[in-house]
């Protein structure tokens, strides 16, 4: 217990105000670091990181035709994102994204085998509808489990996952097989009513002036409308909105039909857009990505269209590395890295570390644990 | 149907429902100290290619599960890291987890996919407990892994109960400012709880592949880690009552596949949502009886512990 063992030693003082700045710095650091963790990690393994990083660039930033790749994986995700990140506003963990993508591509297949001939604009408003509405019924039955019977919704939204992609799988096997397909579980082609129209000359589809216009419309509705200013209340005090007389239960399944809506049509755009049938493997983790995304933006959804953006690079960047004998699952892993490193960094958000040496009391087991708790310190977690 | 077909239900069941008892004890040990692990997927995931890969590589399968339960540990150490050192999020680094040991494990296991296993572990009878009417025949032909099983769940049931650092640990997940006073290290405990829960994980993950399935498909847990944290909550986390929902689970994924295979007309997709379908209603159920699991779960589950803030 001599007082000379002075050790200079990290503590974290709680920042009262997270600056901007230091908020911003701390994402892009992060996706930095994960790039230099992923280069490391590839080194160890083995693998040249030179040509591996080449590859992410070419296919998607670094050629006209990766851009237009990049564009299109990310009209998907901002829509999966968008889902994500309402349901969050809610403090609802909105897991199923991923399902309701596919129910959403089902709703809208139905609908353009139903009526293949119909003109265009009202074809594809119809599977718009459809698609909505298939997402908003895949999350409405966690949706209503939450809110009546107050099941958690996180393990629901993600098995049903799982049996939204079987459901699909054994409509493409069956009913809606193309008989061309030769064996592949593919649907059949849709007609040139029910895909969506390029944007001039790219390769680029419509889905990304939806995509923009749902971003745009779940920003108005979280800051201009009363729905929205319900959404931030229940969210951040559910007592206080108990108090105010908003109801919690029909706002849980409110916000998760919106929710699954957005997935759904996530959905659709990418049968109509891009894949242009119904097939088994229509997403590449769209659902789960979207929650990186989401989580990443911050949950805003206007932050969340250059966020995905990059994710699309990285998805598009992926399928690249497949053609130099990689596998595709470095991205995956680069992505969850990413946000680790964002997760972590948020500890420099909110505290500051300030290096002492501090003689060693003995009173304390850590030198100055208890010594200077802020009163007015907010509850740890976002 | 014939009682024969129940038989070998409840024998498939009991050989199904080993991967879930795995995984929802390690889960247990985890929630117990108050840290929500959701990444138990992944770390399924990591452990099946761990111990498939070292499997193949050296041809001894009790080095692959030592491997796989060592692969699942660090995953573990990566989540308390993060969690409670970095404070982040449980659910969100839980899911991260899930993303991030997907890739990896499909990463690392490229080479080796749709390859058959060197060795497997096969069942083994029991003298004497095998000979038992019906009983010997589910519970006492399996593999030596499933064996194991029964003695971890005796184990951790017993040091979670009855010892010094398993009250030690509960103490953690109920009451971390509680436990901090009277001079238990809620970092360390915590720490010890993740890793070991992610050492279970990886365990289950090499049972997947090494017995039950032996060989490795990308994502081939295929949701069971998250059935799994479903049965944390239905065995209200008790590793004893983990066992009889563990075999409930195992039950429902054998019945699908005999039922096929005695014939009758369903399509598999449909048998293959049997499993998923089954957790969502086990878990309308046990919502009915909301009080109790609320008092059975630890009460800072969830919770980062900041000293400076209690």
């Amino acid at each position: 217990m001599s007082a000379t063992t002075a050790a200079l030693r990290p503590r974290l003082v709680k920042r009262l105000l997270p600056s901007r700045a230091t908020r911003l710095a701390v994402r892009i650091g992060a996706v930095a670091a994960a790039f230099v963790a992923a280069a490391l990690f590839l080194l160890l393994a083995g693998n040249p990181i030179g040509p591996v990083f080449s590859a992410l660039w070419s296919g998607s930033f670094g050629s006209a035709y990766g851009q237009a790749q990049t564009i299109l994986a990310a009209i998907p995700l901002v829509f999966t994102s968008l889902a994500v990140a309402i349901a969050f506003r809610m403090l609802l963990w909105n897991i199923g994204a991923e399902g309701q993508f596919y129910f959403g591509a089902f709703g809208a297949a139905a609908v353009a085998y139903a009526w293949p001939e119909w003109p265009g604009p009202l074809l594809l408003t119809a599977m718009v509808l459809g698609g909505m509405l298939g997402g908003a019924l895949w999350a409405l039955v966690p949706g209503a489990l939450r809110a009546y019977l107050g099941v958690n919704e996180i393990v629901p939204t993600l098995l049903l996952n799982y049996v939204a992609i079987l459901w699909v799988d054994y409509l493409v096997n069956t009913a809606w097989r193309d008989p061309e397909s030769l064996g592949f579980p593919l649907g059949v082609p849709f007609s040139a009513q029910a895909t969506l129209p390029q944007l001039g000359d790219t390769a680029v589809h419509a889905g990304a002036i939806i995509a923009v216009i749902a971003a745009l419309v779940i920003a108005v509705i979280l800051r201009k409308t009363i729905w929205g200013y319900k959404i931030k209340v229940i969210g951040e005090n559910r007592r206080a909105a108990r108090y105010a007389g908003f109801s919690i239960t029909r706002n849980i399944v409110g916000v998760m039909l919106l929710s699954g809506a957005l997935a759904g049509v996530g959905g659709m755009v990418e049968v109509s857009g891009t894949v242009h049938r119904i097939q088994a493997d229509i997403s590449p983790g769209f659902g789960y990505t979207g929650i990186i995304v989401a989580t990443l933006a911050r949950f805003s959804p206007l932050l969340i269209l250059p966020v995905a953006l990059l994710f699309g690079a990285l998805i598009t960047g992926g399928v690249e590395l497949q053609t130099i004998g990689l596998p595709s699952d470095i991205v995956l892993m680069l992505q969850g890295t990413i946000l680790f490193f964002a997760l972590a960094g948020e500890l420099l958000v909110h505290y500051r570390i300030e290096w002492r040496r501090q003689a060693q009391t003995g009173s304390e087991g850590e030198p100055g644990a208890a010594g200077r708790a802020h009163p007015g310190a907010m509850p740890s977690g976002t | 149907m014939s009682a024969d077909l129940f038989l070998t239900v409840f024998v498939a069941g009991v050989a199904a429902g080993t991967v879930f008892l795995f995984a929802a004890v390690g889960e247990i040990i985890t929630e117990r100290a108050g840290v929500l692990n959701l990444g138990l997927e992944g770390m399924m995931l990591v452990g099946a290619v761990t111990g498939f890969l070292v499997n193949h590589q050296f041809r001894q399968l009790w080095l692959g599960v030592l491997a796989a339960v060592v692969a699942g540990g660090a995953l573990g150490l990566l989540h308390a890291l993060l969690v409670v050192s970095f404070r982040t999020n449980q659910v969100v680094t839980g899911l991260t987890l899930v993303i991030f040991a997907g890739g990896l494990s499909g990463y690392a296991g490229e080479s080796v996919v749709g390859v058959a296993p060197p060795a497997t572990f096969e069942p083994v009878a029991i003298p004497l407990l095998s000979a038992i009417p019906v009983l010997g025949r589910v519970f006492f032909r399996q593999n030596p892994l499933v064996y194991l099983s029964y003695g971890l769940v005796v184990a951790t049931w017993f040091w979670l109960f009855k010892t010094r650092p398993g009250l030690n640990l509960r103490s953690v997940g109920e009451s971390p400012e509680t436990a901090d006073a009277v001079g238990i290290s809620v970092t360390r405990t915590r720490y010890a709880a993740v890793v070991a829960g992610g050492g279970f994980a990886g365990l289950a993950g090499a049972y997947l592949s090494l017995a039950q399935s032996p060989s490795w498909v990308p994502n081939m847990t295929a949701g069971r880690g998250w059935i799994a944290i479903a049965l944390v909550i239905f065995a209200t986390w008790s590793p004893v009552r983990a066992v009889f929902g563990a075999y409930v689970f195992g039950c429902v994924e054998a019945l699908g596949f005999r039922l096929q295979a005695v014939g009758v007309d369903i399509p598999s997709f449909f048998v293959s949502m049997l499993p998923y379908l089954f957790t969502i209603v086990v878990l309308v159920v046990i919502s009915r009886d909301t009080a109790r699991r609320r008092l059975a779960a630890p009460a800072s589950l969830g919770n980062a512990y900041v000293r400076e803030e209690r």
